[in-house]
């Protein structure tokens, strides 16, 4: 398929994207043609559009790429986070279909019409990108073909919104399976909640061998397979209606070393007594500045959710006051003033929170908006982060992450020995 | 980690004149990191024999040193000040050198002077080759396989281990300089022997090629708790073997993989930690080949460098602010994104457009430079475009260049292939070219090795191009009239067309209609651009900061305000006659604009610039300075008029179309320009004022030419209207020069006659600078050039006070520059430039925009002439300005041009009426002759205190040979001389040993000079001569850095100034003293 630049010759078909709230974005169609409904969202990372289509954490979602042009370094299988494409549409300002990077296997128009993705480009995705961080996160209609704007506005009113949806048991595999790393040493139980290929990587790559169970284990499940670790994943979906999942993880915590990416990060919150909420827009990209308030270093991350864990009320009150806010417009702007700090970010311990498994730590902090990126158990072996330390797409700032938690396995091993 | 308080004096060191290599970047640089230290509370001393930043201008640092940057002068100065600590790291590689050698001398030690931002030991890791070597293998990477050497002999025996074609690299240099790739034998001997020279350390390396890989480049910052940030990523479309500073480069990267980028972004984050650069900006080279994916590691600059201002530019990132705050001990998440306000430094920008630079090169100056781009810098400015996909990007990239458009080339498609095969600055033209006719990508690709992915996007261009030509692309010559015209495109078509990036003037030349009705079609047909937010985060958050971009795309986000407004149009990318000097009057006229409470809107497409800074205006449109673009500006802000006499010739070209589409002009009126411009209506105002003025004529054709010179007489000073700079200025002696010149010249400029002037040998020049708001004239400054007449103004040494010219002579030149500036209702600045001989006052020409020695008046006198030209434009009266009489100077100001032959191996290093400058330094002392001493040791040219001197003087400078001699024995120098010099000499009593010409055979002049035994050569040369002894010398002293005057009034200054150099003791002047102003300290 090298070479090929079919996907750019097609004639320009007219295909849209339409809001909730009706605004209409007009633009030509790529991909499969269709009408597709979901959550509209955006993602701001330049590189990395194959990654991000294929994991499933976007599952029912419609992502506009900020990025204007997409499919420059065409398709790698290697570059795939699951078996699919979960996103149900792509929406972006220009697609591209050269697959002459090395490691191009394929164009990538060419790679969404054998997907039966439906793509739409000439978008004015900064526009639509203002919409969504000025209305928020809502739902759309995109679509290519031979529909009128008024059928699609009545069945995007049928279309659930995503608060309250379990997506994760759509997106779950549907039998254990096992997969076994040439660096692995530990048995760890990975509960699938729709789980990104790197994620299993970067734990082999730590030395783990892995045992993936469904999103609906049981605590016994679990405990049944002999765990040295316990890995929960990210997924797709509002974490509040997964109550079967929160009751698996309180059966684990203490028993065993626990570690949580995203949806697995909201779980264990969750469990700690935590709440969730979601956030306006959410959190989509590869730029996100989070401080990890225990080892005092700011870490670039990746980004790709929509709820958020919610900051106990006293502990929210402490971090007001750390703001001292932006320039005033009369100076050079990157300053809060002469000698003055413009964050200063607390330590954990000023953090800490009292929860049924004991005494849990806020452990890393969004420097954007002061989100929970991180909680960490202090009373036993439990952590959990909500951005993404395997990256793919995204910067590799934050992998030790996988390393500490194979020191928890060996620090219990040696324990229980 | 707070601000530190343990320090409170800080020394800043500039980047010194503008050089190929090192333009007004680090004037922007530096700015920034001045205002944020003196924000901060810090005492700033700034250090830059450059006149014509912002950064000297008085404000922006507690004291403004002036003077040369060198390790003497410096070390002065240090001692005079005793700072804290030194930040090296915002003045280019001349910031980097010095404090490097001020290390190496122990003075920052004797004084207790801590560098901050990077140490010496981390600068001498990332700079010295081999220790940078060591740093990068330590940590699993690896930089082309290398060797050093230190002769040619040495380098021949190196060769055993590495095949050519082989980079040869001198250690410690800028741009490259001294460097080039070496195909065979020949010519890696000769490129080696070079580069030895070059180099302060008298070393090469000598290293693998891997010429044909992908180049990329990524910015990065780090703090002092060791957080690291990736500020952008470039990509330079040409791929390994030219010079990043000549290549076409786009931001962020677009062909790799994030698998791809975060290995780089791995590297470069090892790479700054390794290096140990402590806080601030680094920028990491890398080359990957596109096969195999194998990574090496070109090079780092510990520092701020020419691609951290496009990074910052691009990406809206304030690079050399926010490093000045983590130099002081500022973390990145304790310091704000200015551009959101609400969010942390401590990010990664991500972008939603493309970024396109490119190159802006001067090789039509220097006919006998080789102009093939190689890993030595060549360019002279450069320009920056943002759209919103690639090929938007690039067109109004390409047309940023301000180039007069080439018609299509005459060569068959395998010539051009063979031409686009080796780098050279047509190369996008040529392409394009090849793929209007049909060439494929892929034969492209095979030739220039250029990503495949954007030669897709060039070809997408030519395709477009050839539908609304309604045409196919190929080689056959198609019928014209073309295939379409306008009336048939659609508003889809017209829509594609200008998401594309093509203009409305290319529309209508692909439609044989005009650019006013291609206009006229597409407002009709509602295709008008909208204005997107430069805003670091595409837009997650919103924007403070108000920066834009066209587009032609949905949403409007430049919603104009309620305030009144004026646009003040940039100078587009720096070229020789036309660089920071003009920057420098646009950021006052802004600065000024503001203070009279006008919302202050920049357009400008120069990222090197401080205009283009977004926070010094209140908007910045990062747009080309072309009638169309500007008119865009115009029609989304609705001013209240256009400033146009700012940015030298850009804006000045487009005034009248701007003034036809009934756009106010502010200040002098359209008529007056055209006033001073057209020859015939100017002799009429100066007939009218009884001014004299060397005769002159206006020809159309050859055969006028010749009537022409046959009234006035030889010699005659000849070029083409309307130019910048002298731009194919020269002085002819004969007819048979004059034909010559006519073929050259009026291809130099077809749409412009040839311009005749009677020339008057051995004038003294006069410059005047002014304002004039109707009524009244206020005259910045009467400077006198130490060079005659003929000699380009910009390449002229002049000082101020004038030091040789009777008072009556001065003020008729100050009556006549009023009595002129009146008539020709000139509202604003005004330059004239006079010739004084015998007595009599002539003027040369008149200019009504602001000039390039409008900083240097200002930094001389006090007096901010732009700024008080701004006001006067603006409606208000000199006499309401309380300005100063012109002072009765108790110190001289000398004002000295650098010259760019050093890096255009070739060029002929003889002074003319066409400008070969690119920068400028300024010398101040109580004296003319140390002011004039000064300013040629900023310029890298200090003059001897003894030794010898050769002297070759032509004849009819021979009257002034025998006082020079006499002088210069006298100050004990021995002389050298060519045979009738030397003869002359003698017969007056002075001793002088002959000496043979290059061309009467070994032992001769230009092997003594090779040889280190010449201390200083006074060559005064006649004519144009491409290889003759003049020209052999010349070169000579500019392969081993003696100095060398070409005229005879230069010589007499180099003398006083070299006895007056004898007198022990540094003098040291701060601007804020000079002015008579308050230092504020803090």
């Amino acid at each position: 398929m090298k070479n090929q630049e079919s996907g750019n010759k097609q004639p320009e078909a007219p295909a849209a994207v339409l809001l909730e709230d009706g605004t209409l974005y007009h633009g030509h169609g790529f991909g499969s043609p269709g009408a597709v409904f979901g959550e509209i969202v955006f993602n701001t990372g330049m590189t990395g559009y194959q990654e991000v289509v294929t994991d499933p954490s976007y599952h029912g979602q419609m992502v506009t790429f900020t990025y204007p042009l997409i499919g420059n370094y065409g398709v790698s299988t290697t570059a795939n986070e699951s078996d699919q494409v979960h996103s149900r549409a792509v929406i972006v300002r220009e697609a591209h279909n050269l697959a002459r990077n090395s490691t191009a296997e394929q164009g990538w128009i060419d790679w969404l019409s054998l997907q039966e993705v439906t793509g739409v480009a000439g978008i004015d995705t900064r526009a639509l990108t203002r919409r969504i961080r000025s209305e928020g996160a809502m739902r759309a209609a995109v679509y290519w073909g031979d529909f009128s704007e008024a059928e699609m506005a009545a069945r995007l009113e049928d279309t659930p919104s995503m608060a309250g949806q379990d997506l994760a048991s759509r997106v779950t595999c549907a039998e254990p399976y096992e997969i076994e790393f040439l660096k692995g040493k530990h048995r760890v139980v990975v509960i699938d909640y729709g789980i990104k290929r790197s994620i299993l990587k970067q734990l082999g790559a730590a030395g783990c061998n892995v045992t993936v169970l469904p999103a609906w284990a049981t605590a016994e499940d679990v405990l049944a397979a002999e765990p040295e670790g316990v890995f929960l994943s990210n997924g797709p979906g509002d974490p509040a209606p997964l109550d079967y999942a929160v009751r698996c993880v309180e059966g684990l915590l203490g028993k065993v070393p626990v570690f949580g990416i995203c949806l697995g990060h909201q779980i264990l919150s969750m469990v700690l007594g935590l709440k969730t909420y979601k956030l306006k827009f959410g959190h989509r990209g590869v730029n996100h500045p989070v401080k990890n308030l225990e080892r005092d270093r700011v870490e670039i991350t990746s980004q790709n959710h929509g709820f958020a864990v919610e900051l106990p009320e006293a502990l929210a009150a402490r971090l007001e006051a750390r703001q001292t806010g932006g320039g005033s417009g009369e100076d050079t702007g990157t300053s809060a003033g002469p000698g003055k700090t413009f964050f200063e970010a607390p330590s954990a311990k000023e953090l800490r929170l009292d929860t049924a498994f004991g005494a849990a730590t806020i452990s890393h902090l969004n420097l954007y908006d002061g989100t929970v990126e991180g909680i960490r158990c202090l009373d036993l072996q439990a952590f959990s982060v909500q951005y993404h330390p395997e990256a793919s797409p995204g910067p590799h700032d934050s992998r030790y992450l996988f390393e500490d938690f194979v020191n928890d396995i060996v620090i219990n091993k040696v324990k229980q020995a | 980690m707070p601000r530190r308080d343990d320090i409170h004096k800080i020394m800043l060191i500039g980047s010194g004149p503008i050089v190929i290599g090192q333009a007004c970047e680090f004037d922007y640089s530096g700015t920034q990191a001045c205002r944020v230290l003196l924000e901060e509370g810090y005492e700033v001393i700034l250090v830059n024999s450059n006149p014509a930043t912002i950064m000297t201008d008085p404000d922006f640092a507690t004291r403004t040193y002036i003077e040369p940057l060198d390790v003497p002068t410096v070390s002065a100065i240090i001692e005079l000040e005793r700072p804290d600590a030194l930040l090296p790291t915002l003045g280019g590689q001349t910031a980097l050198n010095l404090a490097t050698a001020l290390y190496e001398a122990g003075v920052l030690d004797k004084y207790g002077v801590q560098l901050i931002g990077a140490d010496y030991d981390a600068i001498q890791r990332a700079e010295e080759r081999d220790l940078f070597r060591q740093a990068i293998e330590r940590i699993g990477l690896r930089v082309p396989r290398s060797e050093l050497a230190k002769s040619v002999k040495e380098a021949c025996e190196k060769l055993e281990n590495l095949k050519l074609p082989i980079i040869v690299r001198p250690s410690f240099t800028l741009g490259g300089f001294g460097g080039g790739i070496a195909r065979d034998l020949d010519s890696f001997c000769r490129i080696v022997e070079e580069g030895v020279t070059a180099s302060p350390i008298g070393q090469v390396l000598l290293e693998e090629s891997v010429i044909g890989w992908q180049e990329f480049e990524l910015e990065v910052m780090r703090d002092r708790a060791d957080n690291v940030v990736i500020v952008c990523s470039i990509e330079n479309v040409d791929p390994m073997g030219v010079h990043t500073g000549d290549s076409v480069t786009v931001a962020p990267a677009q062909t790799l993989s994030d698998v791809q980028y975060q290995r780089l972004r791995d590297a470069s984050l090892a790479i700054i930690r390794e290096i140990g650069v402590e806080t601030g900006g680094s920028n990491i080279q890398f080359a990957m080949n596109p096969e195999t994916e194998e990574i090496v590691v070109i090079e780092m600059n510990p520092r701020v460098s020419r691609s951290s201002a496009l990074a910052s530019k691009a990406t809206g990132f304030a690079i050399a602010k926010i490093a000045a705050r983590l130099a002081v001990g500022y973390t990145l998440d304790e310091i704000p994104n200015d551009i959101t306000r609400k969010t942390p430094a401590s990010f990664e920008p991500t972008i939603d457009y493309v970024v396109v630079k490119t190159p802006r090169w001067a090789f039509e100056k220097f006919p006998q430079v080789d102009t093939t781009l190689t890993t030595h810098m060549k360019s002279v400015g450069e320009n920056m475009a943002l759209g919103r996909t690639f090929k938007e990007a690039f067109m109004k990239s390409m047309r940023s260049r301000e180039l007069d458009v080439e018609g299509d080339s005459e060569a068959s498609t395998d010539e051009l292939l063979a031409t686009i095969a080796i780098p050279c600055a047509e190369r996008y033209d040529l392409i394009m070219e090849l793929l209007r006719r049909g060439v494929t990508a892929r034969q492209i690709e095979d030739v220039t090795e250029i990503n495949p992915w954007f030669l897709k996007e060039f070809a997408e261009i030519a395709r477009h191009e050839a539908k609304l030509r309604g045409r196919e692309l190929t080689d056959t010559k198609q019928p014209e009239p073309p295939g379409r015209a306008l009336a048939d495109l659609s508003e889809q078509d017209l829509r594609l067309a200008k998401q594309t990036g093509f203009s409305d003037a290319e529309i209508a030349g692909f439609t044989g209609s005009t650019e006013a009705e291609v206009r006229a079609a597409r407002i009709a047909a509602g295709v008008i651009p909208v204005y997107k937010s430069v805003d670091t985060c595409a837009a997650e958050f919103e924007a403070e900061t108000p920066y834009f971009y066209s587009c032609y795309d949905q949403e409007n986000e430049a919603r104009r305000s309620e305030r009144e407004k004026v646009i003040i149009l940039g100078s587009g990318p720096n070229r020789i006659g036309q660089g920071i000097e003009f920057d420098y009057c646009c950021v006052h006229a802004v600065m000024t604009s503001r203070d009279c409470g006008y919302e202050a809107i920049m357009v400008n497409c120069n990222p090197e610039t401080v205009s283009t800074d977004y926070d010094i205006s209140d908007r910045l449109y990062f747009e080309p300075l072309t009638l169309e673009d500007v008119l865009n500006v115009v029609e989304n802000e609705q001013p209240k008029g256009v400033i146009v006499q700012f940015g030298g010739q850009t804006p000045l070209k487009i005034a009248e179309g701007l003034s036809k589409a009934g756009v106010p002009i502010l200040g002098t009126p359209q008529d007056a320009i055209d006033l001073a411009e057209d020859r015939g209506r100017f002799g009429e105002v100066l007939r009218k004022l009884g001014i004299a003025h060397p005769p002159f004529g206006t020809a159309r054709s050859l055969e006028e030419a010749l009537d022409i010179a046959a009234g006035i007489g030889y010699p005659l000073l000849v070029r083409p209207s309307y130019v910048l700079g002298g731009r194919a200025m020269e002085i002819v002696y004969n007819q048979e020069d004059l034909e010559r010149y006519i073929e050259t010249a009026v291809r130099a400029s077809p749409k412009h006659p040839i311009l005749l002037d009677k020339f008057l040998e051995d004038a003294i020049e006069i410059d005047v600078d002014a304002v004039c708001d109707g009524e009244e004239v206020y005259i910045g400054a009467v400077m006198q050039h130490i060079e005659e007449a003929g000699v380009h103004s910009g390449d002229s040494a002049c000082v101020i006070p004038t030091f040789s010219l009777a008072g009556r002579l001065v003020d008729r030149v100050r009556e006549h520059t009023a009595n002129l500036a009146l008539e020709l209702g000139v509202i604003g600045l005004i330059n004239i430039q006079y010739a004084v001989k015998n007595d009599e006052v002539y003027v040369l020409e008149a200019n009504p925009r602001g000039s390039r020695t409008v900083p240097f008046v200002s930094k001389s006198t006090g007096v901010p002439l732009a700024k008080v030209a701004t006001r006067v434009i603006l409606g208000e009266k000199l006499a309401a300005m309380d300005l100063p009489e012109e002072p009765v100077h108790p110190h001289v100001t000398v004002k000295e041009a650098v010259l760019p032959f050093s890096r255009l191996p070739g060029a002929d290093t003889t002074l003319g009426p066409e400008m070969k400058s690119t920068g400028e330094v300024m010398g101040v002392a109580t004296t003319f002759p140390i002011a004039f001493a000064k300013a040629q040791q900023g310029a890298g040219q200090t003059l001897p205190r003894e030794g010898m001197i050769f002297l070759s003087i032509c004849d009819a400078d021979k009257p002034h040979l025998i006082p020079l001699g006499k002088k210069l024995h006298e100050l004990g120098f021995s002389i050298v001389a060519t045979a009738g010099t030397a003869e002359a000499l003698k017969k007056a009593g002075v001793p002088a040993r002959p000496v043979r010409k290059f061309t009467e055979g070994k032992p001769h002049v230009v092997d003594m000079i090779l040889t280190g035994k010449i201390d200083l050569v006074v060559n005064t040369p006649r004519g144009r001569g491409a290889r003759t002894d003049g020209y052999e010398i010349r070169r000579a002293t500019l392969r081993t850095g003696i100095p060398c005057v070409t005229t005879m009034a230069g010589a007499e200054a180099a003398v006083a100034a070299i006895e007056a150099s004898r007198e022990p003791g540094i003098q040291l002047h701060t601007l804020q003293h000079l002015h008579g102003r308050p230092t504020h300290t803090s």
